[in-house]
């Protein structure tokens, strides 16, 4: 028997029943479109997290002070000074795999501006931050690096800040506001960027050259933090090591002692929060993937007893010249039939569902062709696998008995 | 001499039931030309669905020869019986046996979609003109449901026809009909054995039937009791003709 025929013969045998192939269906149906669109909430919540970590750099590299041994007591990292004006000539004169680098310090404090004030922090940066940060203004300039050498009283404001400062929408460039009891001119308006990963508000800030807050707020030579950014993303392990390097030279730090600061990436942060995300990935995929299962039970059964009540039907077939496997193929054709075609309105489902989900929670999804594909083969995989035991048990009818069968 | 279509040869058929030993044919020999039209009876028990069934090739002779058209029956597999009876024999049975909510020309198609051979378009023609053979050229895309029981007899006798058999072997293919319609599948049948020469071997329980065919097997007890040429054959047209037209309403 020919293939065409084969597949003539078992979507003959379908069409005599469209219902109940329907209904068999519907776990396959159910089973694939939740895979799709499950798979495609979870990518679109890595794909969103993972978008909002790059929209804070990529290839951003942090400095910070580690925690150390002092006389038997482990210090906060955050507490202990070790980053100075040292370090950033050291690194802009040796690294190689950095191309802008920054040292910063914050205070928190309360912005004043007349009767109104609002709790901030104000970071002390170098012009370079900007573009570490990925930050842009909407309006205003940035300060230069003469505003650093001068500790300018100039800072650049975000949106948040604004809000609560000028919240009759005064244009705030040009203005005096006081942090603390330092008067700083606002000279740039930050583009708002929403609350980060963590939760935090980002757009709640004021941003001054770092001498500013060093000398005329906190009176310290010490940084709290290095920003600098690789080259590119792919060098970022790179440049890692060789900040460390010429930070452990410039701390002289010897072979046996631990380092008295972390250098961090972003790749790790997105790595830990994507792995969170994949997992998610994996367990609703598993979920899905069961009812996948329990779909090819569906049609294990529905195939046994269509094989009971069509003894008579296969009798008459082997009669007439079908051989043992051409009966075991048409059954399994049917059952393949049943899954395939399940998958494609599963599939079907899957997009739509996955629609309805944007549009009305307005969750980002991502539909993934791996999912399509996966769940496609493994409806195929599904149909033969529980379709082959009835289809063998009606191949192995006797044509005889068959045929006599009530 | 005309061609040997069945040649059966100290054919015995044994079964195993429990640790019983069931003879169900015990020693038959006959043969079959082509052309002929040999209708085999017997009450129940006597053997004759025990032959049928090897004549049709569902079965294989214990002890004893069966050769259809030449071809050594016992020697060959399952798979090659399949193959033997998609080529060489025509099935008709009692129940007609038609699929459910499948049309007629569908449902005739049937037997030569088991035959990778015939291309798509041939087998519709020949399906065609099996069911025009069977004065059935308007119901190609009537279901059984749609059907009359002599006419899915006849959508039946076009699915044995279609692929040519050597053979049209008919199992009580009147047992479901009342007499005016067994005749008149009678008729079909003498009109396929006459005009198309086809061999038929028809298993019936009805003298009444067995007297239109040109000779008689009688089984007993698994062995042949009788096998009579019918010398004065009935014709079941003028029997058809001849029967008043019956009113009872």
């Amino acid at each position: 028997m020919s293939f065409i025929n084969l597949i003539r013969i078992a979507l003959k045998a379908l069409q005599r029943n469209k219902l109940r192939a329907f209904l068999t269906m519907l776990g396959i149906i159910i089973g694939v479109g939740s895979v799709i669109a499950m798979v495609a909430i979870g990518q679109g919540s890595k794909q969103s997290i993972h978008d909002q970590l790059s929209n804070m750099g990529t290839n951003m590299i942090t400095v910070q002070p580690a925690s150390n041994l002092n006389g038997g007591v482990k210090i906060a990292g955050s507490s202990f000074q070790t980053l100075t004006a040292k370090d950033i000539t050291a690194l802009k004169a040796n690294a190689q795999y950095i191309t802008e680098i920054s040292p910063a310090v914050s205070s928190k404090g309360q912005a004043i501006n007349g009767a109104l004030n609002w709790p901030t922090t104000m970071s002390g940066v170098s012009p370079e931050y900007l573009d570490i940060r990925k930050l842009t203004l909407k309006d205003g300039i940035p300060f230069t690096n003469n505003d650093v050498l001068t500790s300018a009283k100039v800072c650049l404001i975000g949106q948040t800040v604004i809000d609560n400062l000028f919240p009759n929408g005064e244009n705030p460039i040009g203005k005096v506001i006081r942090f603390g009891n330092i008067p700083f001119q606002v000279i740039g308006i930050l583009n708002p960027k929403g609350f980060n990963a963590f939760g935090q508000d980002q757009d709640d800030i004021l941003i001054a050259p770092y001498t500013t807050v060093q000398n005329r707020i906190l009176a310290t030579i010490y940084y709290s933090n290095i920003y600098a950014s690789a080259a590119n993303e792919q060098v970022t392990d790179n440049a890692v090591t060789e900040m460390t390097n010429i930070l452990r030279d410039s701390h002289r730090l010897t072979a046996s002692e631990d380092n008295d600061f972390t250098v961090r990436t972003q790749q790790e942060l997105i790595a830990t929060l994507s792995s969170t995300s994949g997992l998610l990935t994996v367990l609703l995929t598993v979920v899905a993937g069961i009812s996948l299962v329990i779909g090819g039970i569906g049609i294990m059964n529905i195939m046994y007893v269509s094989v009971t009540e069509r003894t008579k039907e296969i009798g008459l077939r082997m009669s007439i010249g079908a051989r043992g496997r051409d009966i075991l193929m048409q059954f399994l054709m049917e059952a393949v039939l049943i899954s395939i075609t399940g998958g494609i309105i599963g599939v079907v489902l899957g997009f739509i569902s996955t629609q309805i989900v944007t549009l009305t929670l307005g969750w980002p999804t991502i539909i993934s062709e791996s999912s399509v594909v996966l769940s496609f083969v493994v409806c195929a995989v599904t149909g033969i696998f529980f379709g082959y035991y009835p289809a063998q048990k009606a191949s192995r009818l006797d044509p005889i008995e068959a045929l006599r069968y009530e | 001499m005309s061609k040997k279509i069945l040649e059966i040869k100290e054919l015995k058929r044994e079964f195993l039931v429990g640790s019983e030993t069931v003879r169900a044919l015990k020693g038959i020999n006959f043969e079959v030309d082509a052309g002929e039209f040999v209708t085999i009876m017997g009450s129940s028990g006597s053997g004759k669905t025990t032959l049928l069934n090897i004549l049709g090739c569902l079965d294989k002779p214990t002890i004893g020869d069966y050769f259809l058209d030449g071809v050594d029956v016992k020697k060959l597999s399952r798979d090659e019986l399949a193959q033997l009876r998609n080529h060489k024999i025509g099935f008709v049975f009692q129940a007609y046996n038609l699929l459910p909510r499948t049309t007629a020309l569908e449902n005739v198609e049937l037997p030569l979609l088991y035959n990778k051979e015939i291309s798509a378009a041939e087998r519709r023609d020949r399906a065609i003109h099996a069911l025009e053979s069977v004065k059935l050229a308007d119901r190609f895309d009537h279901t059984p449901s749609q059907l009359s029981g002599g006419q899915q007899q006849r959508v039946a006798i076009a699915r044995a026809l279609v692929n040519q058999p050597v053979m049209i072997l008919a199992d009580e293919a009147t047992g479901n009909l009342d007499s005016r319609t067994s005749y008149e599948i009678m008729a079909l049948m003498q009109e396929l054995n006459t005009v198309q020469g086809k061999t038929i071997v028809f298993v019936t329980h009805e003298p009444d039937i067995a007297s239109f065919s040109s000779r008689t097997i009688q089984l007993r007890d698994g062995r042949i009791q009788k096998d009579t040429r019918n010398e004065n054959k009935k014709n079941a047209k003028e029997v058809l003709d001849n029967l008043p037209v019956t009113d009872d309403y």
